[in-house]
């Protein structure tokens, strides 16, 4: 099962709906299906066609373009090793080094029991904290070969569950906007006229 | 002195706050904290006035973009055509250029001021719909703005008829996946666009003009929208009493690499010095263990490097400019004396030649071909053409003198480098910025590596007989 589930899809409708254009929606989608299934599968990305009114060859195009989506499994826990300038000063190939070791596969590769990929990254915006390394997106700071030997285990443990999901799960709080109170996408060969404020006179 | 523990290398200071005031609560984020220090009473302010009088407020405060370019935001929200409607706000929240973030924590520990930012924004520009674009990889961001909107929607302050007046407009939070390309206007406008995100060519039309869905698009800075509600609040005359006339305010600038003490520090526009940052005792208290300055990146991976010759340079454009450099996203990066200078400008290089989108053949291939003989180089195994070969790659993707930093004698003091290039947006001379940088200022590290090995011709093999 790889389309989106139900629920899913009313989700998508709410994201479709507040572009002008549904194509908008296709990055924002294809985070959802990621977070579905943990990854992107073909199904999906012909699905994802259907709902914004493109082919899937479109999607394909748009999907592949971005290195956050994922066209195979991955491990529970990807693990991102951020390699650029500021933490290349700082030892983050020492870093790799270790966690190659640690884990016991080549950056790039997946652990046999699927809880662990490892991955090289490029600047993590956290510079001034190097070396990092993120989890699923979530900051680990000046991190140590101690402190990546810990969260590891802790990992496996499962004793950060709560802050860190599983693979796919970005922002745990999606942006809902009340019927009543959104003004609402047009399509903008709809909007003929400038807007109410731009009268001359204060708003309020 | 403290830095806070939950805002992880922000690092406070006695000085102006006009973007991180809120910072020292541990709440900072949340609607209640922003309410009970002055927060939405900006929007309250302008809405009492004409839009094109708080325009000319933001017009007369010279906010300069934060982003990279340093284009004045007042002047930006002019450039839209005459009565084509509609117009959009696109927020550029994609912050990935190497060494830089700030935009990050401003949207993790004060979204509200973004959004009332935002908010400010399209009333006085007329922009009708505005859409937050927040970098793929920042989850914690996207949370802590897709929860402050909520919160902001359901309060009155973003929607329909917003604090009951007839200023209406949706903020729609959009996040990326992964593209250091896409932090270029256009290039992030194509990704909205439900698109590969590769640049436009431009001119003719710049995004003002002609942008999302062919609308004209404001593109503005998440820092440079931060600066708005304290502006608005505050006034021209003590917006413009900090900084110097032509940098006026405050810039949020992150100090990594080998320093005692790295951290983003909300510095004074145009006067602070290089050696402020780098030394002072209230910002990074010199570099590591005692050691020597090398050298440093003032302005994100892009930039010219600089040595410790141009220490006393301020924090302003025009000095900056003229020197071979740019200001950049407000990034340095510190290499002291133990610095391996071509494996540094490698880590680069290889972020450039990986972050290419592949539109335009110089970057994308000349990006690898660059990276691939650097590699030789740092690994020992490259020769004395090499070095050669990596000027000639390099001169093709922005030929002439290096660097084409601003040049007055061209009025070209508000472009940054380069101005010359074969490619349509600053990837590509990004990837030989620090290979020019780093041979120009410490070639013979580079020729310690290379082995001295010897070419015969192959026309000479067996001619002596």
């Amino acid at each position: 099962m790889s389309r989106l589930t139900d629920a899913n899809v009313v989700i998508a409708k709410e994201i479709i709906g507040r572009y002008p254009r549904p194509k908008s929606a296709l990055v924002p989608l294809l985070h959802l299906s990621q977070e579905q299934n943990g990854y992107i599968t073909r199904e999906a990305m012909v699905h994802l066609g259907e709902l914004v009114g493109v082919t899937s060859a479109e999607v394909y195009g748009t999907a592949t373009f971005y290195e956050m989506f994922r066209f195979e499994p991955v491990g529970k826990y990807l693990i991102n090793m951020c390699g650029t300038m500021s933490c290349a000063l700082m030892g983050a190939a020492e870093l790799m080094h270790h966690a190659e070791h640690k884990l016991g596969i080549k950056a790039g590769g997946t652990t046999a029991d699927g809880m662990f990929t490892l991955a090289h990254a490029e600047c993590q915006a956290a510079c001034t904290e190097a070396p990092t390394l993120q989890v699923n997106y979530r900051y680990r700071f000046r991190v140590t070969p101690t402190d990546f030997d810990n969260l590891v285990d802790d990992l496996r443990a499962g004793k950060l569950a709560d802050e860190i999901p599983a693979h796919g799960v970005l922002a745990k709080v999606r942006q809902r906007i009340p019927a009543d109170k959104g003004v609402g996408a047009v399509a903008p060969e709809d909007v003929t006229e400038g807007p109410a404020w731009l009268d001359g006179k204060p708003a309020l | 002195m403290s830095s806070y523990p939950h805002a992880p290398g922000f690092v406070a200071g006695d000085r102006p706050k006009v973007v991180t005031s809120r910072f020292e609560y541990t709440d900072s984020f949340t609607i209640e904290r922003y309410l009970a220090t002055d927060g939405y009473a900006a929007i309250r302010k302008a809405l009492s006035k004409p839009a094109a009088d708080v325009h000319e407020e933001v017009k007369g405060a010279t906010v300069l973009g934060r982003g990279g370019a340093g284009f004045p935001a007042g002047t930006k929200w002019g450039l839209t055509p005459q009565q084509v409607w509609p117009r959009y706000l696109v927020v550029n929240g994609d912050e990935s250029e190497p060494g830089t973030y700030k935009d990050r924590l401003l949207m993790e520990r004060d979204p509200h001021q973004l959004i009332e930012g935002c908010l400010i924004a399209c009333y006085a520009a007329g922009l009708s719909q505005c859409f937050l674009y927040i970098r793929g990889e920042m989850a914690l961001a996207q949370e802590r703005v897709a929860t402050a909107l909520n919160e902001a929607y359901a309060a009155g302050y973003v929607g329909k008829n917003i604090l009951g007046s007839k200023f209406s407009v949706d903020i729609v939070l959009h996040w990326g996946a992964g593209a250091y390309v896409v932090g270029e206007e256009t290039a992030l406008i194509e990704s909205l666009e439900g698109n590969r995100g590769m640049p436009r060519l431009k001119p003719p039309f710049f995004p003002a003009a002609n942008g999302l869905y062919g609308q004209p698009t404001i593109v503005n800075n998440v820092e440079t929208l931060a600066n708005l509600p304290w502006l608005i609040r505050n006034g021209v005359e003590a917006y413009t009493a900090i900084g110097t006339k032509t940098s006026p305010g405050t810039r949020m600038v992150a100090v990594s690499g080998h320093v005692k003490r790295p951290g983003v520090y909300e510095i004074i526009n145009g006067t602070t010095t290089f050696r402020d940052l780098l030394y002072g005792e209230e910002f990074c208290g010199g570099i590591r263990n005692g050691n020597k300055l090398k050298a440093f990146v003032p302005g994100g991976g892009s930039a010219p490097w600089f040595t410790p010759d141009q220490l006393d340079l301020p924090f302003e454009a025009s000095q900056v400019g003229p020197a071979g450099s740019m200001l950049g996203s407000g990034a340095i990066m510190v290499m002291d004396e133990t610095t391996d200078i071509p494996a540094a400008a490698l880590t680069l290089t290889h972020f450039y030649a990986h972050e290419s989108c592949g539109k335009c053949t110089p970057c994308r291939e000349g990006g690898t071909w660059l990276e691939r003989i650097l590699t030789r180089v740092v690994n020992g195994t490259g020769t004395d053409a090499d070095l050669q070969q990596l000027i000639e790659v390099g001169t093709s993707i922005c030929p002439g003198d290096f660097p084409h930093a601003s040049n007055d004698a061209l009025g070209l003091s508000a472009v940054p480098f380069p101005y010359k290039m074969t490619t349509i947006c600053f990837v590509g001379p990004s990837a030989y910025a620090p290979i020019h940088s780093a041979l120009t200022l410490f070639r013979s590290e580079f020729e310690a590596r290379v082995t001295k090995r010897i070419t015969i011709p192959v026309t000479a093999v067996g001619a002596t007989s």
